[in-house]
């Protein structure tokens, strides 16, 4: 079996049935889709199918074979953030960060479908995915900007405050 | 935490059918067999051990999804994501959308919503009752025969049988009433389905008061009065207790939904 995970072709044998996130964190040793309650229920184990927001938690392997697999990893990279990951630096959207993968995730095939900054089609879009931080305002505040097509400022927050990035992204 | 990862024995047979025909073969008599749609039902029931496969059949591949109409007749294939189904006339588009959420939906399919065992702590088969209502015709396989019945029929015996589709005629008029849900992914705790046919026949069934889903035959015969219609629907059901909701308020609840869709079905018509 063979699996496409952010453009990186992996042989996985014997995992058909596995569900991709066990697969993903596992045997392929990608980790930004967390695993939460295994049943579908949190969203934080959300990656994109061939651009569609999937939960690798109830996807077996076998499904995702002949598909392109994204995950937070391969949204941006440090040096150079997508724009949704950016959104959320300057929204300060993440807090403990457990579910922030599969938001942005969510979010950026909300912006794909070319969802609007419309906070009531955002709040319908991630509807599954739970922030037990209850950072939702946030969140919800950072889609609509990069929906918007903002830039952002990645050394201070909306509301003035410095970010880790304002010191080289040292905490 | 523990990790949980699938339950998968190294004795596990994984069966990945590339067509209806093969599907059927796979299925067999349907011993040992775990059907895997979607997956959004089975998939935690396998990681939290509550079943184990001995086979695994996997209809990604079986070419069983699609929505095909042939005049008035629409046939709905198993795989066929729940979200397809979002924007049909009621009651079908609005019940599938009160189904969890927007990534849920698509992943889930038509076959494994009507086919879901009952829920250990709350009612499953949300789209039982739009397509009791529809009068829907299940076409299902079992030790390589193929056969199509009422859904009402089906129901009971889904678990031992192979769901291919379903069809139904496009209603005259359609109408849904269920309960609000806390959250997205709640089970619909219980709701109304109703539609009258082109030739006048109207069918009324409800989700979440029991097993599964059930027509509500005695209120369909006093539809004239929906007052009246409601009160007679509580012949058809036996409430119970669940973590969503308690058989008395289910007994309570219900005739308002059934008030609701004759009303809705009235004004439609």
């Amino acid at each position: 079996m063979n699996l496409t995970v952010n453009g990186v072709p992996h042989g996985v044998d014997g995992r058909e049935l596995a569900t991709l996130l066990d697969v993903l964190r596992e045997d392929i040793g990608v980790t930004g889709p967390k695993a939460g309650c295994h049943q579908g229920g949190c969203g934080a184990c959300t990656v994109l199918v061939d651009g569609e927001p999937r939960r690798s938690c109830l996807l077996p392997a076998a499904y995702a074979v002949g598909t392109q697999i994204t995950t937070v990893e391969g949204l941006g990279s440090p040096e150079d953030l997508a724009p949704i990951q950016q959104a959320f630096v300057h929204y300060y959207a993440a807090q403990c960060g457990f579910c922030t993968s599969g938001m942005m995730l969510a979010a950026q095939a909300y912006i794909d479908r070319g969802g609007a900054d419309d906070p009531e089609a955002i709040q319908h879009a991630l509807a599954g995915h739970v922030c037990r931080c209850t950072g939702y305002s946030k969140i919800i505040d950072a889609v609509a900007a990069a929906a918007r097509g903002d830039s952002f400022d990645l050394t201070t927050t909306a509301v003035g405050k410095h970010t880790t990035m304002a010191n080289g992204g040292a905490a | 935490m523990a990790a949980a990862s699938v339950a998968t024995d190294a004795a596990t047979e994984v069966l990945r059918p590339g067509s209806e025909d093969e599907a059927i073969a796979a299925f067999g008599d349907g011993a040992e067999v775990v059907v895997v749609g979607g997956g959004t039902i089975v998939i935690p029931d396998l990681t939290y051990r509550r079943r184990r496969a001995r086979k695994a059949l996997l209809l990604g591949s079986a070419g069983l999804a699609g929505i095909e109409t042939q005049g008035s007749r629409v046939t709905i294939g198993a795989m066929t994501p729940v979200q397809e189904l979002v924007g049909m006339p009621a009651p079908l588009g609005p019940c599938a959308a009160n189904v969890a959420d927007l990534e849920i939906r698509s992943q889930g399919t038509v076959g494994g919503n009507l086919c879901a065992r009952e829920g250990y702590e709350a009612p499953r088969g949300d789209l039982q009752s739009a397509f009791l209502a529809l009068g829907a015709v299940a076409r299902s396989a079992a030790s390589g025969d193929v056969t199509e019945e009422p859904l009402e029929d089906f129901l009971p015996k889904r678990r031992e049988r192979l769901l291919l589709s379903v069809s139904f005629d496009e209603p005259s008029a359609g109408a849904f009433a269920g309960l609000d849900r806390p959250h997205t992914h709640d089970y619909t705790a219980l709701a109304v389905s109703g539609a009258k046919g082109t030739d006048g026949t109207l069918r009324l069934a409800a989700t979440g008061t029991g097993s599964w889903g059930v027509r509500l035959s005695s209120a369909e015969a006093v539809a004239g009065d929906p007052a009246a219609a409601g009160e007679a629907a509580l012949q058809d059901v036996s409430p119970h207790d669940d973590a969503l909701a308690s058989a008395w308020y289910r007994t309570k609840v219900l005739p308002v939904l059934v008030r609701r869709v004759l009303d809705e079905l009235k004004e439609s018509a």
